[in-house]
């Protein structure tokens, strides 16, 4: 049934999965198409998780589409002769297939673990840097002034422009007002949905300064798309004459906030 | 039937035909073609109908990439007859579109295509069964889906437009009329349409269920059956005990829109600047009851085509299946792990984060029967005899794509690396491999496989393979670059990401990717002309045109009422290809074994 040449010509359309796959994943990089620029400190741990998974899961993957190229290949009925292995099974194979891969998923999760409680579990003793508010389609800023405590007369009140200091464990308080919202920052490899009802705490530290994305990554409704924030990280020193400033210049254009501060606290 | 003595029974005697009647004509058209209870036409009607709904899936996709390659741009064909300004979309509209596009995928193609129209189509011919258990739930399974047709269908013209919250329909934005234009009635007819096709899989389930556990034909013990029936058989399983947790919390969604229970809606919510009149829920809770059907139904949407391919596999490479039993058991561990996974959809949910290592770790050892059945279908390939047709292609192509759908799911299983890829392309990219390039093709290799079957025609396989051709380039063109997407952290549902400097030069990736789409959708013309063309001009197909084992082919093509004109006994398993010493090369399962004294000796 069928010529060889159809078999060397359906072999090769199943090897260009494997060659153009990691292709892709080769030159993607030399367009900048990959993994934006980390800036925060458990940030590298992640990044190489990634790399690692994606050793592995490489591995496997041009082995078996390897695999499956070569028999497809070796096993066209037009070139092989006779009729094909009558064979049911192999249990040493099944044990062997079943036992390591088993051994090795279990492993990558348990190498997880530690990353993932760094990042989520392991909260630093401090009170919140900021409070950050989603709502439909902006993110409300409220930094505790002064005083260091949230929900006093001197809370500072901005929005969508997100200023932390670089090199310090910075802990924000995460809330909603209205749906879910997702506080997503591609560079510091923070993501946390904001869910109303509850106030969900997010860690991190910049290891740089500069001006990077806040992007909102669960659907939240018709703007979703332009939930946008940035976030600026800079020094101490930087960070305090900002606050000052900002503080400043609330207290000349509004009148005390206390509606607002009753309001928004919990 | 399964009392009669396999001594009695032999080929030819004994049909279960009813004698001829003279009915009136249109009652009989009616009730042959429209509200028939023969499993074959109810599997022939999913058929139809959900690859109709897979052709509005595929539309609404390709608006969808339009709006991503080229955002807020002029719409072709499609922008003047639903956009409102101009041919341009409106980003509520655009939300409204991928909604869709899942919602028809998932629950109106996929889910009843393999169960409704193969596991319709295949059970009672492949156990030796006549029909169904219950033939009559067997046609309410079908004609429940059309209130679902119709209100999906309507819900794209009421005020506000379909359902937009996603097809996971989260809240508050689901429930709170305020928070989007789609929360309104379409929302209401989204909650609606889903009862109904939970009604219908669910009355398909238990029919399934009775059907394979009591009505196979003399011999065929549960460890003969052809895999495409233990998947269906699993599958029916899986849903008769996941569907009632979707059910009831549709049932809680709706009456939070219309009543104000509050299941899901916090103290104090304030949505568009108006305060919700109720509160003390949790939106939490949705997602843990969503996730806890979606997530077995995941592999609801994977486990049939995997039972078919394996089928197809062996038929076109000549060999038995490689591990017959890990396969089954393989299957088996899917779906029970399938149950205490679905907390791997809630990793950034604000759920304890304690609670996500213990989903971390059953999610990758799900991974685990995943790897199994791939070496064995890697196993059956080799040493065999492969025969280049389009269905050996497709279903040689679920097992590579697969692959790749089975390994980007290990990226989003640990939690650390999920905080970056958490939605965005690369999951969009993980479950399009598993989900288009995995059952989707999988659907075709059993198309082309059964076709001859369904209507007594082979379809044309130069054009078939000219189909499998494009569909497996563009299909990868389109896919297979989300990933890199996905790994700049490219976030899906977003109507347009390039204002963000992180996103903003992944245009031209997406114009390519959207380009493939095109392609992909329009190289199904050629399927569809082929499809109808060989239903009434194809080659005649004799019972077996494929010489493969399982009962279906010993009966006639397309079978008449009754399905087979003789009583089938089973005398072995499925796979008895290559049988050595035997001269055909592979023994049928109704092969008796006194003609073939010495091969069956060996064969058993």
């Amino acid at each position: 049934m069928g010529s060889r040449l159809g078999g060397i010509f359906w072999s090769l359309i199943f090897l260009a999965v494997p060659v153009l796959g990691v292709a892709t994943f080769a030159i993607a990089p030399s367009y900048n198409i990959w993994l934006p620029k980390n800036v925060s400190e458990h940030g590298s741990s992640i990044d190489g998780l990634f790399y690692f998974i994606l050793a592995l899961t490489g591995v496997v993957f041009i082995a078996t589409e390897g695999l499956l190229f070569w028999f497809i290949w070796k096993y066209d009925a037009a070139k092989a002769k006779g009729p094909a292995t009558y064979i049911h099974g192999s249990h040493t194979l099944e044990v062997v297939w079943t036992i390591i891969p088993a051994a090795t998923l279990l492993f990558l999760a348990i190498y997880q673990m530690n990353t993932w409680a760094d990042v989520k579990m392991r909260r630093p003793a401090m009170a919140p840097t900021v409070e950050v508010v989603a709502r439909q389609f902006e993110w409300r800023l409220r930094y505790p002034g002064r005083d260091g405590m949230l929900g006093t007369r001197d809370d500072l009140f901005l929005t969508n422009d997100l200023h932390l200091p670089v090199d310090e464990d910075i802990l924000i308080q995460l809330k909603s007002m209205d749906v879910l919202h997702s506080f997503f920052l591609p560079n510091f490899r923070i993501k946390q949905d904001a869910v109303p009802g509850m106030k969900i705490p997010v860690w991190f530290k910049a290891k740089e300064t500069g001006q990077f994305d806040i992007v909102c990554a669960e659907l939240c409704g018709w703007g979703h798309y332009k939930m946008k924030g940035r976030v600026t990280i800079e020094s101490r020193a930087d960070f305090d004459r900002w606050l000052e400033e900002t503080y400043a210049r609330q207290e000349a254009t509004q009148p005390a906030p206390e509606d607002t501060v009753a309001a928004a606290a919990d | 039937m399964s009392t009669a003595t396999a001594s009695t029974l032999s080929h030819g005697t004994a049909t279960s035909l009813p004698p001829a009647r003279k009915p009136r004509p249109v009652a009989e058209f009616l009730s042959t073609y429209v509200f028939s209870k023969d499993h074959k036409v109810i599997g022939l009607q999913f058929l139809f109908s959900t690859l109709l709904w897979f052709l509005i899936g595929g539309l609404l996709a390709l608006a969808v990439r339009w709006q991503i390659a080229w955002p807020w741009s002029d719409v072709p064909v499609l922008g003047k007859l639903f956009a409102q300004q101009g041919g341009q979309m409106a980003p509520e509209f655009y939300t409204m579109l991928f909604t869709m596009h899942a919602t028809v995928m998932i629950f109106l193609v996929i889910i009843p295509i393999l169960a409704g129209a193969f596991g319709n189509f295949l059970i009672p011919l492949m156990i030796g069964a006549d029909d169904m258990a219950f033939p009559t739930l067997n046609m309410l399974s079908y004609w429940f889906m059309w209130p679902a047709f119709l209100l999906f269908g309507a819900s794209f013209f009421v005020e506000g437009g379909a359902a937009s919250s996603g097809w996971t329909s989260y809240p508050p934005l689901s429930t709170n009329v305020n928070s989007a234009p789609g929360s309104g009635w379409g929302q209401t007819l989204w909650l609606l349409g889903l009862t109904m096709v939970g009604v219908s899989s669910m009355l398909g389930s238990v029919n399934y269920m009775t059907t394979i556990i009591l009505m196979r034909a003399p011999g065929m013990t549960m460890f003969r059956l052809p895999m495409t029936i233990w998947a269906m058989f699993i599958t029916a399983v899986l849903q008769a005990f996941a569907l009632p947790v979707l059910t009831a919390a549709g049932f809680m969604q709706l009456t939070d829109r219309m009543i104000g229970t509050g299941f899901f809606t916090p103290e104090g919510n304030v949505v568009n600047n108006s305060l919700a009149s109720t509160g003390g829920g949790q939106p939490l809770l949705w997602q843990h009851l969503f996730w806890f059907y979606s997530h077995p139904a995941v592999y609801i949407m994977i486990l049939p085509a995997m039972g078919m391919v394996s089928d197809i596999l062996t038929t076109f490479a000549r060999k038995p299946l490689f591990g017959y039993r890990p396969m089954v058991y393989s299957i088996a561990g899917i779906a029970g792990l399938g149950f205490i996974v679905w907390g791997h959809h809630m990793f950034m949910s604000g759920m304890n984060p304690a609670l996500g290592i213990t989903f971390m770790v059953s999610t990758m050892m799900i991974a685990l029967p995943s790897a199994v059945k791939t070496f064995n279908w890697l196993g059956t390939v080799w040493g065999g005899r492969i025969q280049f047709t389009t269905s050996m292609l497709f279903a040689l192509s679920f097992v590579s794509m697969f692959i790749i759908g089975g390994l980007s799911g290990i990226f989003m299983a640990a939690t650390p690396v999920d905080i970056f890829i958490h939605d965005t392309y690369f999951i969009v990219a993980h479950f399009h491999y598993v989900l288009f390039a995995g059952t989707a093709m999988g659907v075709w290799a059993a198309i082309y496989f059964w076709f001859p079957k369904m209507f007594g025609r082979t379809m044309n396989e130069f054009w078939g393979k000219v189909h499998f051709f494009l569909t497996f380039i563009f299909l990868n063109g389109t896919f297979f670059t989300m990933h890199i997407l996905g790994a700049v952290g490219f976030p899906r549902r977003l109507a347009d990401a390039y204002h963000y400097e992180t996103f903003h030069h992944l245009q031209p990736l997406n114009a390519f990717m959207t380009y493939c789409a095109i392609g992909m959708v329009a190289s199904q013309i050629i399927f569809a002309a082929n499809f109808f063309w060989s239903m009434f001009f194809g080659p005649i197909a004799g019972r077996n045109p494929w010489n493969s084992n399982t009962l279906e082919w010993s009966a006639p093509s397309p079978p008449g009422h009754g399905n087979f004109d003789f009583q089938p006994v089973v005398y072995r398993g499925p796979y008895e290809y290559s049988v050595p010493g035997v001269e055909k090369g592979h023994l049928m399962q109704t092969d008796p074994p006194n003609a073939l004294a010495t091969a069956a000796a060996a064969a058993h």
